[in-house]
């Protein structure tokens, strides 16, 4: 495949077709295709219940990012150390989070993934490898250096994984932690999901250009540029980052080009904000990275129509289910307040 | 005159108009300044009205931004950085508490940079640990850090104004809890901000009830509740609280012999805990005749279940019965 670059990917009119899926295995395109689902019904639904109110939690949904999250965790294991931002429903679910803890977790509830202490910006789940999301911008980008230095420390073959946005890359934070991950060599891995948006803000109003990856390549940390709409390209470019990094190559940085179909936090689609995004948002939507794997697999033989409705049936059964559970686990009790504020508790 | 009520949040944009129509060298640089959500409306139009060059929106970047405002600052402008959240300041904690703070003293009086963060206290609404924090005591513990938390509209106004026109650093804290408080407004009067010292807001004669920003609200809706239970209570208004003037609320105690401090923030080295020593280091022996009590958050970062935000903050309710049980445990007086 050849190298992408942004601003062929900053194009709305391309990459449209169904995906190039020649040469990848059917079982794990139809795995990643119920994932990709699996995330879109569970932040539809998420969307859903913030304008019905039952959820008050600040929701930023990622609808229409979901290939990137998915794409990537194809390549992890669980012992690997993940972390994420503001918008992290797809990081947490891709990696095999559930969505009932998910769901209680965004209701407040006691059953969820924090307990119901954090909301929807505040995940985690070590059993699968999810060591937290939280929404202050860029804050998890060094953790997850820091998660790659103890996997080196400790001779592990594991890596860090850590997703933040375009405007995340304006910190400097993330500055110093490319120069020293590169520095130190450590099994890291960069993911910009750059949707060329900060809130309300384009990325052209906040940057001299629209790429991210340039940051990385300062630093000679390897790095590779893709549409984040093709599951199957992002797949293909973490493997090579990620096989890179577990055998001693050190940091990789994929930037990922997408877009988020709703509003910077809940479920409105905001299309007034900001001229690129009035101007772009149904061209966007022409580039969904479920419908374009969907038709590569129809057109491979590999999926039927039968077959696809099906799945989507399944799939919101399975999201129906996990909510109106959700909605019966109990609120966290008062006493929760402080029962957690330390590791031991003296009181 | 206008005899319409003018809001808190209605009065810092008069603020902002009056600051940028009168003078020059002000700027104003943050996150969100072209955006309709991030600062309500306190801030709306003002890219319009006065062109971006002088209302910039930034990138994601609070050290650096804030760095710029102090640089600038020292060349004879008067920037206003904006912090939408003050849980995102703490990113600028370098060029505040190390740079802008210390500039004049460290470097022997020579420069004073004349520049103000207008940060903003957004919680509730089940935001979480990260997106609800008062710091306001973190940082009124740095000398050379102006720390304004205005609480009706015509500080909201005035003190957002003098913060500005001041030449040192100053720190601004508005609270969105109290965007829809209103009062009728006198035309403005440009005051020195150093003159600016606690206010009492409502007389009393049983218990004198303290509060910065927000805080104070809470205390005058609790003195109400208290009236009508026969309580006569005394609200002081510290309005700022670096540097802290301990006279306004000491006297104010000599008089009812009993202190309540309410504070959004926390209480282990908190504006509460500060306000009450303040207060018993210049009280003459014998004038309290109950233990003095803070009401403030419980020592724990913000839950974000609405089921644990309920008993996280201080109410209206808790300030009322934190007041009557002092006046229940108080000695007789004579
Ligand atoms: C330190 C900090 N500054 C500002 C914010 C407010 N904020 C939340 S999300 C966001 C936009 C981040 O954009 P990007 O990193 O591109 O992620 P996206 O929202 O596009 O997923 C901003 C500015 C914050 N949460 N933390
Ligand atoms: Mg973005």
């Amino acid at each position: 495949m050849e190298a992408q670059t942004v601003e062929r990917l900053a194009d709305v009119e391309s990459f449209r077709a169904p995906l190039d899926i020649t040469g990848v295995d059917g079982t794990l395109l139809l795995r990643q295709l119920r994932d990709m689902l699996v995330i879109r019904y569970a932040e539809e639904r998420i969307g859903d219940m913030v304008t019905e109110g039952k959820v008050r939690c600040p929701c930023h949904l990622g609808i229409g990012q979901e290939a990137i999250a998915v794409g990537v965790s194809a390549l992890l294991r669980h012992t690997d150390r993940v972390f994420g931002g503001h918008r992290s429903h797809s990081h947490f679910l891709a990696l095999g989070g559930d969505p009932y803890r998910l769901f209680a977790e965004v209701l407040g509830r006691v059953d969820g993934a924090s307990g119901g202490m954090g909301g929807s910006m505040h995940l985690v789940d070590e059993a699968v490898g999810f060591l937290g999301s939280v929404p202050i911008v860029a804050a998890t980008v060094p953790l997850a250096v820091g998660a790659a230095l103890s996997a080196k420390r400790r001779k592990l073959t594991d890596v860090a994984v850590c997703y933040f946005g375009d405007g995340a890359a304006e910190e400097g934070v993330v500055h110093e932690s490319l120069n020293f991950a590169a520095t130190f060599g450590l099994p890291v891995l960069f993911v910009c999901e750059n949707n060329f948006f900060s809130s309300h803000l384009h990325i052209q109003q906040r940057q001299p250009d629209i790429s991210v990856a340039r940051f990385a390549q300062a630093h000679r940390i390897r790095t590779e540029i893709v549409d984040g709409n093709d599951v199957v390209a992002v797949s293909a470019a973490t493997a090579r980052l990620v096989e890179g990094a577990r055998s001693g190559e050190g940091p990789g940085f994929l930037e990922a080009i997408t877009y988020r179909w709703r509003g910077h936090v809940g479920p409105r689609e905001d299309i007034d904000v900001g001229v690129a995004r009035k101007e772009n948002h149904a061209a966007w939507k022409q580039r969904d990275p479920v419908r374009r794997l969907v038709d590569a697999l129809v057109a491979r033989g590999e999926l039927t129509v039968e077959r696809h409705e099906s799945l989507q049936v399944e799939v919101r059964r399975l999201i129906h289910d996990a909510w109106a559970r959700a909605e019966t686990s109990p609120f966290p009790a008062e006493s929760a307040l402080l029962d957690c504020v330390f590791a031991r508790n003296e009181r | 005159m206008s005899t319409a009520a003018t809001t808190y949040c209605e009065a810092i944009l008069q603020a902002f108009e009056h600051l940028l129509e009168h003078h020059e060298d002000v700027f104003v640089i943050g996150q969100g300044l072209w955006s309709p959500w991030y600062v309500g409306n306190s801030m709306k139009d003002l890219d319009r009205k006065f062109g971006t060059d002088r209302i910039m929106d930034t990138p994601v970047s609070e050290d650096g931004t804030t760095g710029v405002a102090v640089g600038a600052s020292l060349c004879g402008d008067r920037p206003i950085v904006v912090h939408p959240r003050l849980d995102f300041m703490i990113l600028a904690a370098n060029s505040l508490v190390n740079q802008a703070a210390k500039w004049s003293h460290m470097l022997g009086g020579k420069a004073h940079p004349s520049m103000t963060v207008r940060g903003i206290i957004n919680r509730g609404g089940e935001q979480g640990a990260q997106h609800s924090q008062a710091l306001h005591a973190w940082f009124a513990h740095v000398p050379g850090l102006r720390v304004v938390m205005p609480a009706t509209a015509a500080d909201a106004r005035d003190l957002l104004i003098a913060s500005v026109l001041c030449d040192d650093p100053v720190l601004y804290i508005d609270d969105r809890w109290c965007y829809d408080d209103a009062e009728v407004l006198p035309p403005v009067v440009e005051r020195p901000l150093w003159a600016e010292r606690p206010r009492v807001i409502r007389d009393g004669r049983d218990i004198t009830l303290v509060g910065a920003g927000h805080s104070t609200l809470l205390c005058r809706q609790a003195a109400e509740e208290l009236a009508a239970q026969g309580i006569s209570a005394e609200v002081v208004d510290l309005r700022v609280v670096n540097p802290l003037d301990h006279q306004v609320v000491t006297q104010s105690v000599e008089r009812t012999r009993r202190l309540c401090v309410v504070d959004g923030g926390w209480s282990t080295c908190g504006l509460a805990g500060e306000v009450i020593a303040g207060v018993v280091e210049r009280l003459g022996p014998g004038t309290l005749v109950a233990a003095p009590r803070r009401v403030t958050l419980p020592d724990a970062p913000a839950p974000s279940s609405s089921a644990l935000e309920r008993v996280y903050y201080p109410s209206v309710a808790t300030v009322t019965a934190a007041a009557t049980s002092i006046i229940g445990n108080s000695a007789s007086v004579r």
